[in-house]
């Protein structure tokens, strides 16, 4: 398995590749949480639970077990764009 | 007349769609409940140009219309079903300037149903801060629709909007995007099959995870066999369908949307900073815990000291002005006292939703849910169970109204079911008074035993909640798709007019809703405290009095109007002695006389009472349940008063007092306490209230489900009777099993 939402630290971003998991909630998907859109993490909770992230322009929390099922292309650099 | 036009607000959560609702009806509204279902029902009447008039109905909010809980179903449901009388003639789709992107996806699939729709760009004051440029004209082309640019901080851009619903006949119903592109093959066999059906509603039907209730029955049953696709299969071509919608809606935006990269963003990264830091975060969260706690305690105190002293003056002029009898009683008694109950708990109320809808409003309330998800989670309770928990130790009515904002049913329904047992301010009265009758007044390290004792007991309190959360996870088998996917909205003033409209309604929804209940239940008890069978109770005066012309008054009595005439004798000389005022000798003999009259009327009366009382069906029902209360180490007294504060346990000072029947009132708790002290048990001629009997009374208030109005809003939020009961049930019988358990101990 590759890098996942769970494996970003704050300020970093990616790329998301994949879903490890087809039952995803769909509702994330239509918060913007789709294969080709950046994701950016604000900040993650004490217990590394939830994670509360940036993406396509929605700010969302969600659990960690959910964050393990979306895979990424990190973006090295944090001063992309 | 024209017809009214059936207008239907949904939008994604936090884009202000009640703040739009609340600028087209203002207090033209009304909040209910979908038949059968807990899901709350706004609607409201607006007023719109040339005379016509609209029905406006607030949808919950969501973010599609693939539904993932019960509130959203009901929207879907809603939309797709013609037949509902509320079946909208237009649907405002209400966006956020911010998140338009996004807001955009639930409107196209709005525009595949075919139901007229203007799209709401909403809180356009923000456009030129975070550097938002849109091309409407061009946008409403693209979109095929029309467009309302509002502000509703601002209030600018209502009018044009109430023009459009008026002109909704001009809209088109085209739909935006053709979806069938996803699976071209299986919508056309799906078309063949049902050749009079819309396809997308179709799809929508197939692929929905919450079962529908009413809609079109018979269409489920034979699409189910296209369903026939694995589950994971519907949700790539979903997944599909998303991308396909968000190609449209980003191919538009590229031309007719425009936002400055340079223009400041840094405020909301900045507070959320702060505000989820790992440890300011928390100390933030707690210091606003303090001040919702300090209000409801202590600030709510003035306004309901002023509640408890205009409705007993307004029992006293009913009692003087109308001619005395039962029908006089009834409303002194019964009817105003009743109403006194409920009228008491309103400013807790109204504080409590004044927090709560500020803390919501600024988007402060996602934040707590963030900060505390993961440590509520082992509990079966989730980050947003701690509002309710903490309002719990004010009064747990607010507190269960507070859980609607958790979406999860089964973490919703553990947090209702829990939260009564955090010490809410009722059961204070009733801690104060048996600390300091039976927890002796020394120190350890510094701190009180009776101050450890009621730490203790809120400790207790707490824990119990948290302990039956978890017992009730593991058994209770309900199955609830746990994701948890929480907005973090930007951070906003709240809107007054908002915030008092939230306050205002779910204080009105408490006072008709739970006070009927609590109306009820004084009045029976009023009853079953005034009368009695027998001649007994009908006798009650000439009984009494017989019985202190020949034996004189009760041994406290007697001993108390000495006590208070030696007092009186005293300060009357001590006045004589200053030259207050001068008085000769036959004068003080008179004084003193007529203060004994006085005194010796009120003693009469209140053994009438006491009589009275004892003799009621009050008192045969506590005489009757003598052998239950028994073991726990209480007589038919505190029977009677454990019995009536199945009510509300702050009605036990009150029953004990008039059992008693001591001076002063309800008021007067010098008087009780030193009453109560005096109660000896006749059996072992120990006092009544020892250690053994106190710790087993606190611990019984501390458990027991004593409160007719929590039951009632439980029952009014899980729509059925099984959970108050199995509430009030199971509670009770640990109370008194551990009381039980607790004096033979002791004692």
């Amino acid at each position: 398995m590759g890098i996942t939402v769970a494996d970003l630290r704050r300020g970093q971003k990616g790329i998301i590749k994949e879903f490890a998991d087809d039952l995803l909630p769909i509702k994330l998907l239509e918060l913007g949480c789709l294969p080709g859109n950046q994701i950016e993490l604000v900040q993650v909770a004490p217990l590394k639970d939830p994670i509360y992230i940036n993406v396509n322009g929605s700010h969302i929390a969600i659990r960690r077990s959910t964050a393990l099922q979306i895979e990424l292309e990190m973006i090295e650099d944090n001063h992309v764009l | 007349m024209s017809k009214q036009i059936n207008v239907a607000l949904i939008g994604n959560p936090n884009t202000g769609k009640t703040s739009v609702f609340n600028q087209l009806t203002g207090l033209n509204q009304k909040v209910g409940n979908y038949p059968g279902i807990t899901v709350e029902k706004k609607e409201g009447i607006c007023k719109l140009p040339r005379g016509v008039k609209a029905h406006i109905l607030d949808l919950p909010g969501t973010y599609s219309l693939n539904t993932t809980s019960l509130d959203e179903s009901v929207a879907v449901e809603l939309l797709l079903n013609k037949k509902d009388k509320d079946h909208p003639d237009v649907a405002l789709v209400i966006s956020d300037v911010e998140n338009l992107k996004r807001n955009l996806l639930l409107f196209t699939q709005i525009k595949d149903l075919k139901i007229p729709a203007i799209l709401v760009i909403n809180m356009a004051d923000r456009m030129s801060r975070t550097g938002i440029s849109v091309d409407i004209e061009q946008l409403e082309e693209r979109l095929d629709t029309k467009i309302a640019l509002v502000s509703t901080r601002k209030e600018t851009g209502i009018e044009r909007l109430k023009e459009l619903i008026a002109d909704y006949k001009n809209l088109s119903s085209k739909p935006n995007v053709d979806t069938t592109v996803i699976a071209p093959e299986y919508f056309e066999r799906l078309q063949n099959t049902f050749p009079n059906e819309d396809l997308y509603k179709l799809w929508l039907v197939i692929t929905q995870d919450v079962n529908f209730m009413p809609i079109e029955k018979t269409l489920i049953k034979d699409s189910t066999s296209f369903a026939t696709k694995s589950k994971s299969e519907l949700k790539r071509l979903q997944q599909k369908e998303t991308i396909v919608r968000y190609q449209f809606i980003n191919g538009i935006l590229k031309e007719t949307y425009k936002v400055d990269a340079n223009a400041a963003k840094g405020f909301r990264a900045t507070l959320d900073k702060v505000l989820t830091h790992k440890v300011f975060g928390y100390l933030i969260f707690f210091f606003i815990l303090l001040t919702i706690f300090q209000a409801i305690y202590e600030w709510s105190s003035y306004p309901q000291d002023l509640i408890e002293g205009f409705f007993a003056s307004a029992g006293e002029w009913v009692k003087n002005t109308l001619p005395s009898g039962a029908f006089t009683d009834l409303i002194a008694e019964g009817i105003i006292a009743g109403i006194s109950g409920i009228a008491l708990f309103i400013p807790q109320i109204a504080f409590l939703f004044l927090f709560i809808s500020l803390l919501e409003e600024s988007g402060y309330m996602s934040r707590v849910v963030f900060l505390m998800d993961r440590l509520m989670r082992p509990f079966g309770l989730s980050g947003k169970s701690v509002v309710p928990l903490i309002s719990g130790t004010a009064c747990a009515i607010p507190a269960v109204m507070a859980t609607r904002t958790i979406e999860n049913w089964k973490e919703r329904l553990i947090t209702i079911l829990v939260t009564p047992f955090t010490t809410c301010s009722a059961r204070l009265p009733v801690y104060l008074i048996i600390i300091s009758l039976v927890i002796p007044e020394g120190r350890f390290i510094g701190l009180s035993y009776q101050a450890l004792t009621l730490m203790l007991l809120y400790l207790i309190g707490f824990g119990a909640a948290i302990l039956s959360a978890m017992v009730l996870n593991k058994i209770l088998k309900i199955k609830s798709r746990s994701f948890f996917v929480v907005e973090m909205p930007n951070y906003k003033l709240p809107l007054f007019k908002n915030v008092a409209i939230t306050v205002w309604e779910k204080t009105k929804s408490f006072v008709f809703g739970a006070g009927k209940i609590i109306l009820a239940i004084s009045i029976i008890l009023w009853f079953l405290g005034s009368n009695g069978f027998a001649d007994d109770f009908k006798n009650a005066e000439s009984i009494v009095k017989k019985r202190i012309e020949t034996n004189g008054f009760s041994e406290f009595n007697k001993a108390s109007i000495e006590t208070d005439l030696i007092n009186y004798n005293k300060s009357l000389q001590d006045s004589i002695w200053k030259k207050v005022y001068v008085l000769d000798a036959s004068a003080i003999a008179d004084s003193i006389q007529t203060k004994k009259a006085i005194l010796e009327e009120l003693a009469q009366n209140q053994e009438i009472a006491s009589h009275k009382l004892e003799n009621s069906y009050m008192g045969y029902a506590g005489k009757a349940i003598e052998p239950v209360v028994k073991p726990l180490g209480y007589d038919w007294k505190i029977g009677i008063a454990v019995l009536t504060s199945f009510a509300a346990r702050e009605v036990f000072v009150g029953t004990l007092a008039t059992i008693y029947s001591v001076g002063g009132g309800e008021d007067n708790t010098e008087t009780i306490t030193q009453r109560m002290a005096a109660e000896v048990n006749p059996r072992t001629k120990e006092p009544l209230f020892n250690l053994a009997s106190g710790i087993s009374l606190l611990l019984f208030y501390a458990f027991a489900m004593q409160c007719v109005s929590t039951l009632a809003v439980v029952k009014r939020e899980t729509n059925s009777w099984k959970w108050p009961v199995a509430q009030l049930v199971f509670m009770s019988v640990f109370a008194y099993i551990v009381a039980l358990i607790a004096y033979q101990i002791l004692k």
